[in-house]
């Protein structure tokens, strides 16, 4: 279980990253916090020509937190971001989910930003960026852009970002005034990858339900506020039109049932957490 | 407890004792001295092997050519090769199949060896790996043991021309009259799965051949039974003195795995004997999850001829045992330890039983903690709870009217084992009282009323240990055992020595990873030669060329306590008498009058009529024509110790398949959640009976430990393969060993009834909570959920289909 | 911008233990095998080299994390401590280590190294952790051999014996 060769660059400024990727584009690989690549470069499912290590670059260590984002860096690791004094303050959804990243030891390496470029429809960062519409902000040498986080995940371990374009920093929306958040997620272990994960967002006129672990993105849906009759159709719905598959740990029939029972007590308790 | 250890023996001696464990300083400390630790010769080279990705395929072609050329390698390995320079392991049944450590013209599983690259490093080793083409025609495939055995089923072994290759019927008593006069049949079906205990160090072996006297030199982290000793000489086609086999000081956990890496010492042998320089191979995880090996899945049909007050009358199993692609050393068995205590902890004199062993394309099985009592135990505690519901007894009276009286010890069962001691009764009324059942009874029903899923269950085994190793014989008829010749015993060795400053050494060759052997042994030699345990040194890795072993050596079936203890404790108080007569002599007392104590040798009378034991046990260096010639010396004592009780199996096919027997009475409470299936077990109290305890806290640490392991066979572990054979447990991520956050602390009782048996009165205790608590676990799930039947791992999804499958019909009361 | 080609080795140098090293890597080297094999440091052990089992688990610049899923290269620099850095003398034991001998906190030591690490990084964020915090922490950790128990309290008697030395210091 040891990695094919490659080279490795350990890029000093933006740049520099963005030359690399230029010249490099699909034969370049980002390393960031190393804990979703190193396992795929050790099992040799990753087969990079080059490893850009963006990890030492300048001002990409930022969190910011203004104008009603959380703005996060390129190279903030998942465990500065869980101690961000007053994080459940403006934003308890990512407070809650934080903690359901794998375990201490990989969030201390992990990056936000590489987990929302790994997209791994049972992750926990894509599902609350999906369900807060965040957004993802993207620079190449040709520019830098912004994507809306619903488009932006388009497949198992697949986004939009083009091959020579570096994921700067993701926003993640602050909470707003009068709505109410709340996140759970069902795995076999303490750690485990999701096999249904549910993040809500409740405000007084309306509901929305992100779900991740079951179809092959996270997928966010507008729904009737808890109470509504009409809410155990919508999700009897929802469950039903999510992709879901069998696999060793979980069957589909399995991640439909929790999406609608996980999914309403996420949005009751949502409901509950309302200010 | 520092403090503990640097006072003298209180007046009961060290051993029952929980001193700080001798091993643990340079474990903690980053100086444990584990296989890939180790310093190796300068022209090491390092193995990577290529493995089927197929589950069955005939290799029609390997071209190694490019791998042979690329940069750092040193030689490329297929089968022909190791075909070429060996023969075939031994193989324990008597059909026409034959077991390479290395895929010969054709792949039987996911993960078998196919290739072997020798290269300067690892990471080159694996490069060349992708370089060799290896051109398969896939086969259809079978995992399904029930479909393998069915017409029509791919056949792995041509020759055989059945995949069931061994079958066996056993009666004792007279099963079929018991039948027929008892008014209840009750019965389950089992399908028990495949896993394993994965210790968190793989495999390592380190080989080199010396062309010049034809030998072999392997260190391997093999743990024995060193019966397969002879299997790898003889494979490597030398003579038992020429394979010498060593093991490493530390070795990270093995619980039975690292009996199977003998497969592995032969490739790599002949991958040095080939590259003509020393090669290591470090197994890495996903080698070990795929294909080092496996406990066995087994499909049991149990049935009871019950009276109508739960008393079992008769037994009849019928057991189909999987062993995999090829039947490994010691396989059958896992099919064969339980043998003679298949009734359990209780009292049934009528017993029949089928058993069939057949092979799928599957990893090859061998030994895994427990080894066959979870198989075993599963269908009957399952099937006592069967009874209790069916009859609407309650399961606690169906236990107790069928357990073995104490007055009936020792308790010789219908096929053939013998139940040492114990009072299982009392010990079960403990466990109800000082488990507090009541609370959790009453816990239950607060449960129920708030709607909540909640169970009990019961399991009560025997914990059988040091295995006789002609239990194995059983699975050949008498006639074939007849001309095979006799097989039996339990061999257990140790040597004293003691050197020129009057300081003690051990050497046992039990192989430990992880037990604290080294500790225990240095508290029964402290007490025997009145020192402190500090003062004795152990060593207890094995050099096959310089150590007294046996065949039998080694660390499995929870032998160390009953027999290496024990042999340790013999040799000892030989040489302690020996020492005393010398003693006796210089002070000028008779040697009855001696006494060893406070690291002196002294007169009973007259405790300053004394000498410094260093000084008495120096003097057969210093001077031994003081020492009277009829003594022999006194500086070394070698014990070869085997109970006599261990029996080749006789004409009836009885068997004493284990020396030891302990008691194990188990009780849970489990809540499956009613959104999600998931089971959390809520209390475990798990009493045991295994004897003399010489260490509380390791025996405490085993219980857990075991414990641990069964929670993950019960609810998350399984070796699980697709209906085409594609292996789906290939990572850690897929293989769920449970964590620290789903391992709740199990509540441990004791009593001690003193092995007779045993030169201190132990019995094993490693293995039983891996018998009993799998189906101690299922029996509260089935009690929580109403189940007739259930089968492991019992994971969320399996659970949540049938809360939600049923959850608009009225709840069954049980 | 250094870039570092796959064929050849080169030098990369941190902080273990207090001391500056240095050793030869290819960029593809892990973490895990350059802390062992090129540096010699054996007590940080290999189990899964996937990042779940945790045996590898050492702490760099602080931070618990597993140097299976490093590479050696990536941490040019660093401060890396592992199990070797714990005990403050040689023939003295940490409170920390000391607490496993005295709970039989390890069995068969494999997995112990990788424990110690992350249990250190813990203790010292929070020195009156909580039965259940250790617990999470040590989810991180697969152990085949104590069944947890042991080491989690193992854990909260090193908590108590580091407030207790603080106190008395």
């Amino acid at each position: 279980m040891k990695p094919a060769a490659f080279d490795y660059v350990r890029a000093e400024s933006l740049d520099e990253a963005l030359d690399v990727l230029a010249a490099e584009g699909a034969d370049a690989t980002i390393l960031a916090g190393g804990q979703t690549l190193v396992p795929m470069l050790n099992m040799r499912m990753a087969r990079p020509r080059v490893v850009l290590d963006i990890m030492r670059l300048p001002g990409l260590d930022r969190i910011d937190i203004a104008e009603g984002a959380i703005r996060v860096g390129a190279t903030v690791r998942q465990r500065a971001l869980e101690r961000q004094a007053d994080l459940g303050k403006h934003q308890p959804l990512l407070a809650a989910a934080l903690p359901w990243i794998g375990h201490a030891q990989t969030r201390n390496r992990g990056t936000v930003c590489g987990s929302v470029a790994n997209a791994d429809p049972s992750a926990e960062l894509p599902l609350v960026l999906v369900a807060l519409r965040g957004e993802i902000e993207l620079r190449s040498r040709r520019g830098a852009r912004r994507a809306a986080a619903n488009a932006f995940f388009t497949g198992i371990m697949s986004t939009e970002r083009k091959d020579d374009e570096l994921i700067e920093a993701v926003s993640f929306p602050t909470a707003h005034a009068g709505a109410g958040y709340a996140f759970r997620e069902i795995g076999r272990r303490h750690g485990d990858f999701a096999i249904v994960a549910c993040a809500a967002v409740v405000d007084t006129h309306k509901a929305r339900l992100a779900i991740g672990g079951v179809a092959d993105r996270p997928i966010l849906r507008e729904l009737p506020l808890p109470g509504s009759a009409d809410l155990t159709d919508a999700l009897d719905a929802f469950a039903a039109d999510l992709d879901a598959r069998d696999d060793l740990h979980a069957t589909a029939a399995y991640r439909r049932a929790l999406v609608r029972r996980l999914g309403l007590q996420t949005l009751q308790e949502a409901a509950a957490c309302r200010a | 407890m520092v403090a503990e250890s640097e006072t003298t023996a209180e007046p009961n001696g060290w051993v029952g004792r929980s001193i700080p464990r001798v091993e643990d300083a340079a474990l903690l400390e980053g100086r444990g001295r584990f296989i890939d630790d180790l310093g190796v010769r300068p022209d090491l080279l390092h193995a990577a092997i290529l493995r089927s990705p197929h589950p069955h395929a005939e290799i029609e072609s390997i071209d190694c050519s490019a791998a042979r050329a690329a940069d750092g390698v040193f030689a490329v390995v297929t089968g022909a090769d190791v075909k070429a320079l060996t023969a075939s392991l031994v193989v324990g049944v008597k059909a026409p199949i034959e077991c390479w450590p290395i895929a010969i013209e054709r792949a039987r599983y996911v993960g078998e060896p196919v290739a072997v690259v020798v290269a300067s490093d690892r990471y080159r080793a694996e490069d060349a790996l992708e370089l060799i083409e290896v051109t398969y025609r896939p086969l259809p495939a079978v995992v399904d043991p029930l479909v393998a055995t069915g017409a029509g089923a791919p056949i792995l072994h041509p020759a055989v021309k059945s995949n069931v290759i061994g079958e066996r019927t056993f009666r004792y008593g007279d099963p079929d009259s018991a039948f027929a006069s008892t008014p209840h049949r009750i019965r389950v079906d089992v399908h028990y799965p495949r896993n394993s205990c994965t210790p968190i160090e793989t495999y390592g072996v380190i080989a080199e051949y010396d062309p010049g006297d034809n030998s072999y030199d392997v260190l391997a982290n093999f743990q024995g039974p060193f019966s397969l000793h002879p299997v790898m000489a003889r494979a490597l086609k030398v003579p038992g003195n020429r394979f010498r086999l060593r093991t490493p000081p530390d070795s990270g956990g093995s619980f039975g795995v690292k009996q199977a890496i003998f497969s592995y010492v032969v490739l790599i042998s002949v991958a040095a004997r080939i590259a003509g320089r020393p090669v290591k191979w470090i197994e890495d995880r996903l080698e070990h999850l795929a294909a080092s090996v496996s406990a066995t899945n087994r499909v049991t049909t149990l049935e009871a001829a019950v009276d109508t007050d739960g008393r079992i009358r008769a037994l009849a199993f019928d057991q189909l045992e999987d062993c995999g692609a090829y039947l490994r050393a010691p396989e059958p068995a896992t099919l064969y330890r339980m043998h003679g205590n298949m009734t359990g902890a209780y009292d049934i004199r009528h017993v029949k039983i089928r058993n069939r062993i057949v092979l799928t394309n599957k990893t090859p099985t061998g030994l895994n903690r427990g080894f066959g009592g979870p198989q075993a135990y599963y269908p009957l505690e399952r099937l006592m709870q069967r009874i209790a519901i069916e009859l609407n007894l309650d399961p606690l009276d169906v236990i107790r009217r069928n357990l073995v009286p104490a007055n009936a010890m020792p308790y010789r069962t219908a096929s053939g084992a013998t139940l040492d001691s114990g009072d299982f009764p009392a010990s079960l009324a403990a466990a109800i009282d000082a488990g507090k059942l009541g609370e959790l009874i009453a816990r239950r029903e607060t449960a129920r009323a708030a709607g909540k899923l909640y169970g009990v269950g019961f399991a009560s085994v025997v914990e059988p240990s040091v295995s006789n190793m002609g239990y194995i014989t059983a699975a050949l008829t008498p006639e074939e055992r007849r001309r095979a010749g006799p097989k039996n015993g339990a061999q257990a060795t140790a040597t004293i020595s003691l050197d020129p400053l009057g300081a003690v050494s051990v050497q046992v060759a039990s192989t430990p990873q992880g037990q604290g052997h080294r500790t225990v042994l240095a508290q029964v030699v402290a007490d025997a030669l009145g020192l402190r345990p500090q003062d004795i040194r152990v060593i207890a890795d094995v050099d096959t060329a310089k150590d007294g072993w046996s065949i039998a050596s080694g660390n499995y079936s929870s032998r160390f306590a009953p027999a290496v203890a024990g042999a340790t404790q013999i040799a000892a108080m030989n040489l302690r008498e020996r020492l005393a007569r010398v003693a006796a002599t210089q002070l000028n007392v008779a040697p009855a009058d001696i006494v060893f104590a406070g690291g002196r040798v002294a007169a009973r009378a007259n405790l300053d009529n004394a000498l410094p034991f260093a000084r008495l046990a120096a003097s057969a260096h210093w001077a031994p024509g003081t020492i009277d010639s009829d003594l022999g010396q006194t500086i070394r004592e070698t014990v070869f110790w085997t109970p006599p009780e261990l029996t080749a199996p006789n004409e009836a096919d009885e068997i004493n398949s284990s020396l030891c027997h302990g008691f194990i009475f188990d009780f849970c409470g489990v809540e499956v959640d009613r959104l999600s299936g998931a089971v959390r077990v809520d209390r475990y109290v798990t009493m045991h009976d295994c004897g003399r305890v010489l260490h509380p806290a390791m025996v405490a640490g085993q219980i857990t430990g075991g414990f641990a392991q069964a929670l993950g066979a019960a609810l998350f572990e399984e070796y699980a393969y697709a209906p085409d054979g594609a292996f789906l447990s290939g990572t850690f991520a897929d293989y769920l060993v449970p964590t620290s956050m789903e391992v709740p602390e199990p509540v441990i009782l004791q009593r001690e009834s003193p092995s007779p048996l045993t030169p201190l009165g132990t019995k094993g205790v490693g293995e039983g909570n891996c018998m009993s608590t799998p189906v101690c676990i299922a029996n509260a799930i089935a009690d929580a959920m109403s189940l007739t039947s259930l089968d492991l791992p019992a994971t969320p999804t399996k659970l949540a289909a049938l809360i939600h499958g049923r959850q608009n019909e009225p709840r069954v009361k049980s | 911008m250094p870039r570092l080609m796959a064929a050849s080795s080169h030098r990369v140098s941190f902080t273990l233990n207090g001391r500056v090293v240095s050793g030869e890597a290819e960029p593809r080297m892990l973490l895990s095998d350059f802390i062992r094999h090129v540096l010699g440091a054996t007590g940080t052990h290999v189990g899964c080299e996937h990042g779940v089992c945790g045996a590898c688990t050492v702490q760099i610049d602080g931070a618990p994390a597993r140097s299976c899923l490093a590479l050696a290269v990536q941490v040019e620099g660093a401060d890396i401590r592992t199990v070797e850095g714990l005990a403050p003398a040689a023939d003295r034991l940490s409170p920390l280590q000391n607490a496993f001998r005295d709970n039989y906190g390890l069995q068969c030591g494999f997995c112990t190294p990788g424990i110690l690490m992350s249990l250190d990084a813990l203790l010292d964020e929070r020195p009156n952790v909580s039965e259940a915090e250790i617990r999470e922490f040590l989810s991180g950790h697969l152990c085949r051999c104590t069944g947890y128990a042991s080491i989690v309290k193992s854990a909260l008697a090193a908590a108590r014996q580091r407030r207790e030395d603080r106190v008395y210091a």
